[in-house]
């Protein structure tokens, strides 16, 4: 029996710079998680990250991450995507930086 | 201290040119991800939940101020300017770029430094005692052989791709503060008939499977020292399981075969191996030894010692707790606490490590080092000179006042950083720390290691802290585990799992109401969180964790 199908994104880490990615709905790499693509259909998730996958010269380790719809884009359901999407908690750096600097 | 030879340099050099053409292939696309992986590991670089990491070998945990400058530098240069000491005695960067990787690697050769083997199925830095050469209560200084180590497993080919990871530490000392009963292979120097020796220790292991190394030779003379390693490794990597990463270290090898059979195999290679060992390898070593000859330690008053200590609480305060018996009269042993409470274990800015490697240059005879409790220790410096020293650390907040005690936690980078991490880490011990302190608590509790591991494999060394606390995920959220009585030094003991976990919010009142427990219950002031522990055994700790259950039993 097949797992049930969960809502998902396709992240990774960006090749040069290792930072968190997410695929956008136009199949562009962005470090937006406002910005991604969230797949309700099994295929076309796995078509997704199928195609991902074939992004070597751009992204590191390509997978989906179960994630539901919120009000400013897709949300994870897990803390490890959400720690993910928010960068460390001891330092005001990775994605939090971002946002600070503007 | 070891000096780079002119073979040591062109080896860096010659490994740095090579993994720097091999990233410019990874970004061009000539090479993918699953070759380059292997070689990127190779040379320290992982890639982890925010970014890559770049992990720095500190050989035994010893460097000079050069060293420490040149560290700062580049977590200045190609970081966010700071870098994390962690419990093996290296350095880790949690940001690096890949395409800056190689540009790091020969900043690190140019102080003879590298990221080598800091990862991968091979040796990996050899660990010693960070009071090595300093305490009081020291036979040797182990890093000579540490240092004969890690030259002799730096790229042996025949030990690249052993079962699964190795890990040595050694200690001079009988009081062991290099947990030489958790690592793979653990080393005392010990002394026989006025002779000096090796007790030999294998198949230790914290991570999935805890296990205290075992006595495979009580005494191993020194120039036997090589080739009985290399007995070691070869068999292990005959006789390793391949089969299963969760049952490939010596450890399980150990358990396996029973301590007889292991050490049977080993002595019949030993006796097959030993005559190839002409001598060259002591040969090494004596002139490694020379390196590590004692500074001239200085015969001079201690008087401004005496007077800053009848004059000053605050500096009173520090010199109880962070300074530790040298073997030189008049000289301490100052332990830097990286762990001001609230600040993350381990991490020292670029700005404090210029002024720790000042410090050092300036009274501490040039010498650093790294302690596996994320510490950084000045090992030499004359007392008088200890409020200088005292000063210039508490102007760049390197002067808390808590080694060995109860915010002097270890703390791994947990999900904060690590992709292999269940649950964060830091900001339990952040949280611990800042809780005690505003208790006021802290020097009335004494004694008392905390341990913290955002997963399974241990990096926190959970199972060995007096309050080990374990992070996993529960379906899908946090909790964390905690285990009780366990100890690193020579008496060493694996911690026993108290119970069912808790959750994030739940974890530092857990801890406090251990410690409440503890000090209604120690025979006195004398007696520490452990000693108390063992007298008492785990029920009343237990009942202090789980009220409720003890009121549903009742």
């Amino acid at each position: 029996m097949s797992r049930r199908f969960t809502p998902s994104v396709v992240t990774a880490n960006a090749l040069l710079s290792g930072e968190v990615v997410w695929l956008s709905a136009d199949n562009q790499w962005t470090a937006s998680p406002q910005q991604a693509a969230l797949f309700t259909d099994a295929a076309q998730a796995d078509e997704r990250l199928a195609w991902a996958l074939t992004q070597a010269d751009i992204v590191v380790g390509p997978y989906l991450a179960a994630a539901k719809p919120g009000a400013d884009g897709p949300e994870p359901t897990h803390f490890r995507e959400a720690f993910r999407r928010r960068g460390p908690s001891n330092y005001a750096h990775g994605k939090q930086e971002a946002l600070c600097s503007g | 201290m070891y000096r780079y030879t002119e073979f040591d340099e062109a080896f860096i050099r010659e490994r740095n040119a090579q993994f720097r053409a091999q990233v410019e292939r990874r970004i061009s696309g000539a090479l993918t991800e699953e070759e380059f992986r292997p070689l990127r590991l190779m040379n320290g670089l992982y890639l982890q939940l925010h970014a890559y990491m770049l992990r720095v070998a500190i050989p035994y945990g010893t460097l000079n101020s050069a060293q420490m400058r040149q560290l700062a530098m580049i977590a200045e240069r190609w970081d966010k300017g700071y870098g994390h000491f962690t419990t093996r005695q290296n350095i880790q960067y949690n940001w690096p770029k890949l395409g800056d990787v190689p540009d790091i690697l020969d900043a690190l050769g140019e102080v003879g430094m590298h990221a080598i083997q800091t990862s991968g199925n091979c040796v990996r830095n050899v660990t010693a005692d960070h009071f090595a050469g300093a305490a009081a209560d020291e036979i040797a200084d182990p890093r000579p052989v540490a240092e004969l180590l890690r030259q002799w497993s730096t790229d042996h080919p025949e030990f690249q791709f052993l079962p699964r990871k190795f890990k040595v530490a050694i200690t001079g000392s009988p009081n062991d503060r290099a947990v030489t009963r958790a690592h793979d292979i653990g080393l005392r120097m010990v002394e026989q008939d006025g002779e000096p020796g090796f007790e030999v220790i294998v198949g230790g292991g914290l991570g999935r499977t805890p296990m205290l190394g075992m006595v495979v030779r009580d005494f191993l003379p020194r120039a036997d020292l090589l080739p009985y390693i290399e007995a070691i490794l070869s068999t292990y990597n005959s006789f390793g399981r391949r089969d299963n990463k969760y049952k490939a270290r010596i450890k399980i090898t150990l358990h396996e075969l029973g301590l007889d059979d292991l050490r049977s195999r080993i002595e019949a290679r030993f006796a097959e191996i030993r005559a190839e060992w002409r001598g060259a390898d002591q040969e090494i070593l004596a002139r490694i030894e020379q390196d590590f000859a004692p500074p001239a330690f200085r015969d001079a008053p201690v008087d401004a010692y005496t007077r800053a200590r009848a004059a000053d609480p605050v500096f009173r305060a520090w010199a109880d707790t962070n300074l530790h018996e040298h073997r030189a009269p008049g000289y301490a042993i100052v332990t830097i606490s990286t762990k001001a409470h609230g600040a993350t274990p381990g991490d020292a800015s670029a700005d404090q490590m210029r002024v720790m490697a000042d410090l050092a240059k300036r009274y501490g005879h040039d010498e650093l080092r790294i302690s596996h409790e994320q510490n950084v220790i000045l090992p030499h410096v004359h007392k008088s000179d200890l409020p200088a020293v005292h000063a210039a650390l508490k102007a760049m907040g390197l002067a808390t006042a808590n080694v060995g005690l109860i915010s002097d936690i270890i703390a791994c980078p947990g999900m904060d950083y690590c992709a292999l991490a269940t649950a964060r880490s830091i900001p339990v011990a952040q949280e611990i720390a800042q809780r005690f302190e505003s208790l006021g608590l802290e020097q009335e509790i004494g004694a008392m290691k905390i341990k913290i591991s955002g997963c399974i494999n241990a990096c926190g060394h959970h199972h060995v802290g007096h309050i080990g606390i374990l992070g996993l995920d529960k379906a899908g959220v946090e909790s964390y585990q905690i285990t009780l009585g366990g100890d690193g030094t020579e008496a060493a003991a694996i911690g026993e799992r108290a119970g069912p976990g808790f959750a994030y919010d739940e974890i530092v009142p857990a801890v406090e109401r251990l410690v409440t427990a503890y000090l209604a219950r120690r025979a006195g002031p004398d007696e520490n969180f452990l000693q108390t522990y063992r007298r008492l055994g785990a029920a009343p700790f237990k009942a202090a964790l789980y009220p409720e259950e003890k009121a549903h039993a009742a």
